[in-house]
């Protein structure tokens, strides 16, 4: 196992009090495979993939568990161990590209930089082929020119592709990506996982990857993590929980899809009644009960543990395909 | 209305003075469409083909190269944005409200979600004074899924998601009469999407709200639209009625579009990439936006096979199946 995230708990503190964003999360990541994580907004997935890297905002805290990369805890990496970590083993690619790039640096700079941590042995003719490479890789057309460019010259889609280019230049082991491909168009994204199973043949990259595009992940990742009011609620291999869900609220996210060819005209959406759990004051019981049709008085009791079923882990007291 | 009149954008592809004419980018290239009050207009195609910049020119956030965008507002007032002088302007951005792409981008970081909400109101025409605006930000907070509590927080306490919607409902609150939603949707799971699909049609019934909504998911974009633009390049390519266009795509490049959207498997198989090989690599070879796609005028010309149903003339010739 590469990577072991072991009943991770994180708090932040709020104005009005603690927020428990992620609540005794576990799964692993073995080499070379991709997981996905997919769930409601809110429910903790970049709150987890933050702790990974520990790089949570200030606010925030591990308030139990742990993480193992390989056999070492990450939350006791420090110093020299805890930055080659973050710069030789694992990668990030995060979610708003508008965030991750110094409106005052051009491209060609920032890129320059990211590859010279890595390899600062470089000459600068080497460092702009390796940044030419890198973004002919991502499909950034006209790489020579677009160097010079500034982020705000880019559109959203463009800066995702360079955002992964970044995280190419360190050659990680693993991969985390942020929805990395949500302002992207369908044929970019296409390509972008493209690149990402590539990647994976080539160097057994294991990538973990956060997103709300079902039918995207569907043909990408080997297992998926559900995630609901910061619980994981389901886990098991894609075909498993996209074939027959064991957990009523993917069930209801299944159900959710906007079918390609229905119009509003013709057909109402269907919508999982009630609204998303409030992280300041859960619920003492299963997260979903307000809003799950399956949901008896023993659920809002306490929360239920996780269990094997059908192959899958659900967090759930009612056994069975939903 | 709004009738975007054959507007052109471009962009200097070099900063500076000493900057080369003839580096630019071509952003948008002779895009000739028509919005009707009340309706949906969805705006689609690969990233970089122009939408965004085409959003932007509606209220001014860039200014024109070329063309005129006439909006002509239900209080019978018209504007034009070729030249529009600070007052007209200011009127302009209280009707017409744009929902960002990127959020994080535009949500100041040091007001709380109330302040967010309420700052841009409080200017507007509309404003119904303190005690009752903040009850409207209240029932709105909770209609896009977030809860009263969350007004006292600040935009970085929020996920990518719970910010796109604190968003959505700062331009909802101000009550435009036209509302752009640039991917407002893609972060979001798909049960919350459709909770927000649901607030903007019904918004559309109550208010008669006009939208431009984009966005890469096209069977969203299919289900919400009431008629869809697709732009290639900064052209548009085609237009049709939504349902007509989810059944029956006859410019090249849409169907080379359509038929690369991933459907949801589960049978296991491991990613294929859809699409005709043939016409992704006549596309995705001629998409390089820092050359003029248009180097004459009667490419843009479009044809309409049916009523309501245009087809353009450029890049038309690319294989067909
Ligand atoms: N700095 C912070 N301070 C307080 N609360 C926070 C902070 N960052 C995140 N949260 C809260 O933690 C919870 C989990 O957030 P997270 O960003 O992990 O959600 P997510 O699953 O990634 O959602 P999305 O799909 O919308 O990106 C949310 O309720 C969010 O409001
Ligand atoms: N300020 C700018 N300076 C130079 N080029 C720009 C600028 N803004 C946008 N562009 C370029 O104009 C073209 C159109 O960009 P635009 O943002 O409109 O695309 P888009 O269709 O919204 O794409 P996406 O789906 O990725 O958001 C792109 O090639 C982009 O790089
Ligand atoms: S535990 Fe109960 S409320 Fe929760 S998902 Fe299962 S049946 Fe529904
Ligand atoms: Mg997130
Ligand atoms: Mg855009």
């Amino acid at each position: 196992m590469i990577l072991t995230v072991e009943n991770l708990s994180v708090d932040f503190a709020t104005g009005g009090g603690l927020l428990h964003a992620v609540r005794d999360v576990s799964f692993t990541l073995d080499a070379g495979e991709v997981v996905g994580i997919v769930g409601e907004s809110g429910s903790g997935k970049s709150v987890t993939a933050q702790s990974i890297l520990r790089i949570i905002p200030a606010n925030g805290r591990i308030a139990a568990g742990d993480i193992r990369f390989r056999d070492r805890s990450v939350l006791a990496l420090d110093g020299e161990e805890l930055r080659r970590f973050r710069g030789r083993e694992v990668a990030m690619i995060f979610q708003e590209p508008g965030r991750s790039f110094d409106p005052i640096y051009s491209i060609g700079k920032s890129l320059a930089e990211t590859i010279r941590a890595h390899q600062p042995d470089l000459g600068e003719d080497e460092i702009r082929e390796r940044s030419i490479r890198l973004l002919e890789e991502v499909h950034v057309t006209n790489p020579e020119r677009r160097l010079e460019n500034f982020p705000h010259q880019f559109s959203g889609g463009l800066l995702q592709r360079i955002m992964i280019a970044h995280a190419l230049a360190s050659d990680p082991t693993v991969l985390i990506a942020d929805e990395p491909t949500t302002a992207l168009d369908v044929t970019i994204q296409a390509g972008i996982v493209d690149l990402l199973l590539e990647l994976r043949r080539r160097r057994n990259v294991a990538i973990l990857f956060i997103t709300h595009n079902l039918a995207l992940i569907s043909s990408f990742a080997d297992r998926l993590v559900v995630m609901y009011g910061g619980l994981v609620m389901e886990e098991g291999r894609t075909v498993d929980v996209l074939r027959s869900p064991r957990h009523p609220y993917t069930a209801g996210l299944l159900a959710s899809l906007v079918p390609f060819g229905a119009h509003h005209s013709q057909q109402s959406l269907f919508i999982l009644s009630g609204a998303p759990p409030n992280p300041m004051a859960p619920e003492p019981g299963c997260p979903f009960a307000p809003r799950c049709p399956l949901a008896k008085p023993g659920c809002r009791e306490a929360i239920p543990e996780i269990r094997t079923d059908g192959g899958s882990r659900v967090r759930c007291i009612v056994e069975g395909p939903k | 209305m709004i009738h975007f009149d054959s507007i052109v954008k471009h962009y200097p592809l070099e900063a500076g003075f000493f900057a080369r004419e003839e580096h630019k980018v071509f952003a948008v290239n002779g895009v000739d469409f028509r919005v009707e009050p009340g309706e949906i207009y969805g705006l689609v195609g690969e990233s970089g083909c122009g939408k965004t910049t085409t959003a932007r020119l509606l209220v001014r956030m860039e200014r024109l190269t070329g063309g005129n965008i006439l909006f002509r507002s239900r209080d019978g007032r018209e504007f034009r944005l070729a030249g529009i002088g600070r007052a007209d302007l200011a009127a302009l951005r209280s009707r017409v409200r744009y929902v960002f792409q990127d959020p994080a981008r535009s949500l100041n970081p040091r007001l709380s979600i109330r302040e967010v909400l309420l700052s841009g109101y409080r200017y507007s025409p509309r404003w119904p004074g303190r005690s009752r605006a903040e009850e409207e930000a209240r029932s709105l907070i909770q209609e896009v899924g977030l809860s009263v509590g969350d007004l006292d927080r600040r935009p970085a306490d929020f996920s990518g998601g719970q910010r796109q919607r604190i968003s959505i409902a700062r331009a909802l609150i101000t009550q435009p009469e036209v509302l752009i939603c640039d991917e407002v949707v893609s972060a979001l799971d798909v049960s919350i999407q459709g909770q927000i699909l649901n607030l903007l049609l019904r918004l559309r019934e109550e208010r008669g709200l006009t939208m431009i909504f984009i966005a890469h998911d096209l069977a969203v974009v299919g289900y919400v639209s009431d008629r869809i633009g697709v732009m290639y390049r900064g052209v548009l390519v085609e237009e049709a009625p939504a349902r007509t266009l989810m059944a029956n795509r006859r410019h090249p490049y849409t169907q080379y579009l359509f038929e690369s959207l991933p459907v949801l498997r589960t049978d296991g198989e491991s990613h294929r990439r859809r699409g005709d090989p043939a016409l992704r690599a006549t596309f995705s070879r001629r998409a390089d936006a820092t050359e003029n796609p248009v180097s004459d005028a009667t490419f843009l010309e479009m044809d309409e096979p049916e009523p309501g149903h245009r087809v353009s003339r450029i890049f038309s010739d690319a294989p067909r199946r």
